[in-house]
């Protein structure tokens, strides 16, 4: 029951980071590899404003997902605009994205240090609950709770919204999109700012959870976000979700039933035994090639 | 255009050997005879400034450690300057946790002429770099490397940081005696020298005692959620958990621990022993047991006066590896100064021959094996602070 609860925990912050990483990559057909950093300077600057603001909690959460929206615009501007008329622009963003992060997390380092920090003790209630006989602290039930409501309101903003059908233009064909008179690069520069400030939320999020963030907390979650978003189909929001939780409940399972030193063994190849059986991933559809 | 850019460059590279070639000329052969002083002991006087090069981790994963090493060499080397006779030109490099970064810093200070050579500060990064200073006949001193085998690599290697086979095992039957423990869990991180040799000391001193482990665990140094680890733990509700890991996992894992309810205490090997420990982790950390090769409570005079000024210098509280640092430092000083030349050779017979030298870390001697010879402590965390257990 303990090891349910922590894995549906974990795994929902594995989905948020994947969700806006897939976002980006279902939409613009584009991976965006500054989103792990987004992760990182979130964590930092949710810090230093409970810390030094004295900011609660309720109202730092908003204002790192607005920072995390302010860097996906940076993003967008500095490392994919330049490059998006060139032959090989997936290849040329993919790379330029590499380079932003490195950038972010000299940043960091250059202002914090390279010491771990965390958000300060009295900053969030640390109630325990014990349900079942499994200790649950608030925090890890807000962590869900705030996850699950931002993935229900992203899926409704892209089925519903005007935002939305544009992004899904997009996705579809960019040209026509175009044609049709769409904006696509407001369109384009929304969908980055949204997938980064979820980046950022769930960089909060994490920090909150273990009580540490790091400047390599990005790259330690980087390899996992890609994981899911192919488990779950590229591109596909239901996907993310489900392919976060899986592998969050992968991982804790395996430490309690095969052992710790194949916790990874057992998630990752719990991974690669679905994409054996569903190549296109669990939500993805097959791509069929046009001639 | 073509032609101009050529000569330009051949212009350059010819400059660039001539360079290295003045560089080169600086003492690598080992006979600069401006290193050689006159005097002994503290009237030793050395005209030319002595080169010493230290490779640190200042960014990557250890870069905490790293930057406190810094803080230490510095401090030392200020205060060594401001005495006469023998003056210090401390240049510090960062090896970036990467052995292959590494190796191009010891390299860079093989071919620049360094005397001796500090670091670097992981055990992982050493193994690969010391290697090329035992080549070319240059000493290093190892301020912060704990894994077995340092040493063993040539006759030009020292350190003068402790052990894990010295300090864990006092750590181990300190802490079975104080808390008559019986069960234990162990748990380590696997994919890095320095935990995983901590762990195997850790281990053996365990079997050696009548303690039985029920459990052994094993996680990431990238990992920060332990949840799912330290539920396994408790299930087999030990009397204590055993941990050989970095400072970057001791925070959330004992904070997680306390939050789950896990209230028996924490042994943690060397990586524990950080002030941010208590800093991070807050009330999570009370009980704790360190062991540590420094006792930051010590009142003897050395430690005294570095506490007084590093406080002074930085506005913090050093830490264990800033005081390994700072000894290393002082401890070249004497080598040097004992045949008052700053020749590698020299340096090499002066660490080699340290005997009871008074030092922060308490009185410290090079043994045969080149491996420093100290008392150890083993610390618990109260109120806030490291305290002596026992």
């Amino acid at each position: 029951m303990q090891q349910l609860l922590l894995g549906l925990s974990i795994g929902s912050i594995y989905a948020l980071f994947a969700i806006g990483f897939t976002l980006v990559f279902g939409v613009l057909d584009r991976l965006n590899l500054a989103h792990p950093s987004v992760f990182a300077v979130s964590a930092f600057i949710g810090i230093e404003l409970v810390e030094v603001a004295g900011l609660s909690i309720w109202l730092t959460l908003p204002i790192v997902a607005a920072v995390g929206g302010v860097l996906g615009v940076v993003i967008e501007r500095v490392a994919f605009r330049p490059l998006k008329n060139r032959p090989d622009a997936h290849f040329a963003g993919l790379i330029s994205s590499i380079a932003l992060a490195g950038m972010f997390i000299a940043l960091l380092q250059w202002r914090y240090g390279p010491n771990t920090r965390r958000f300060p003790a009295e900053s969030f209630p640390t109630t325990t609950y014990s349900i079942l006989g499994a200790q649950v602290t608030v925090l890890q039930v807000a962590i869900l709770l705030i996850s699950v409501l931002l993935m229900v309101a992203l899926t409704l903003l892209v089925a519903r919204s005007r935002l939305g059908r544009g992004m899904r233009a997009i996705a579809e064909n960019p040209t026509a999109a175009k044609v049709l008179g769409i904006n696509v690069d407001r369109v384009t520069v929304t969908t980055f700012a949204i997938s980064s400030a979820l980046g950022a939320v769930a960089g909060a999020l994490f920090a909150m959870n273990v009580n540490s963030a790091q400047l390599g907390m990005g790259t330690a979650i980087e390899l996992k976000g890609l994981a899911v978003i192919i488990v779950g189909g590229m591109g596909s929001l239901p996907g993310a979700l489900v392919g976060g939780l899986l592998l969050g409940l992968a991982e804790v399972f395996a430490v309690q039933y095969v052992g710790s030193s194949w916790r990874d063994l057992v998630a990752f190849g719990l991974l690669f035994l679905i994409l054996l059986v569903r190549p296109q991933g669990l939500f993805g559809a097959r791509k069929v090639r046009e001639v | 255009m073509r032609t101009s850019l050529f000569t330009m460059s051949a212009a350059a590279g010819a400059l660039a050997l001539t360079l290295t070639a003045c560089g080169s000329d600086g003492g690598s052969d080992g006979s600069n005879a401006a290193l050689v002083g006159e005097g002994s002991g503290d009237s030793c006087v050395i005209d030319a400034e002595v080169p010493v090069g230290a490779a640190l981790s200042l960014t990557g994963a250890a870069a905490s450690y790293g930057e406190s090493q810094r803080n230490g060499l510095e401090l030392a080397a200020k205060e060594l300057n401001a005495k006469d006779g023998v003056t210090y030109d401390l240049t510090v490099e960062d090896d970036q946790t990467d052995p292959k970064q590494g190796i191009s810093v010891f390299e860079g200070f093989v071919n620049d002429g360094a005397s001796v050579i500090i670091g670097p500060t992981l055990s992982n990064t050493a193994f690969q770099a010391q290697p090329i200073a035992q080549e070319e006949s240059v000493p290093v001193l190892a301020i912060s490397n704990t894994a077995d085998g340092i040493t063993e690599q040539g006759d030009y290697i020292f350190r003068d940081s402790l052990t894990e086979s010295q300090v864990i095992p006092q750590t181990v039957t300190t802490a079975i005696e104080e808390y008559d423990l019986e069960d234990v869990v162990v748990m380590y991180s696997n994919d890095d020298a320095f935990t995983e040799s901590g762990y195997e000391v850790m281990s053996s001193a365990l079997e050696d005692s009548d303690t039985e482990v029920t459990d052994t665990l094993t996680f990431s140094t990238t990992d920060t959620d332990f949840r799912a680890l330290l539920t396994e733990a408790k299930t087999s509700n030990p009397d204590a958990i055993f941990v050989s890991g970095l400072i970057e996992a001791a925070i959330p894992l004992v904070t997680q621990a306390r939050e789950l309810g896990i209230d028996v205490p924490i042994i943690g090997g060397n990586g524990f022993n950080n002030p941010q420990l208590m800093a991070d982790a807050g009330d999570a950390a009370e009980g704790v047991v360190v062991g540590a090769a420094w006792n930051s409570a010590s009142d003897n005079p050395q430690n005294a006066d570095f506490l007084e000024a590093y406080e002074k210098e930085y506005d913090s509280q050093p830490d264990q590896f800033a005081a390994q640092a700072y000894t290393g430092m002082m401890l070249i000083d004497t080598a040097v100064r004992s045949g008052c030349s700053a020749e590698r050779d020299a340096i090499k017979e002066g660490l080699g021959s340290i005997s009871e030298v008074e030092s922060v870390l308490g009185t410290i001697s090079i043994n045969d094996d080149r491996d420093a010879e100290h008392e150890a402590v083993v610390q618990v965390v109260k109120d806030g602070e490291f305290t002596v257990l026992k």
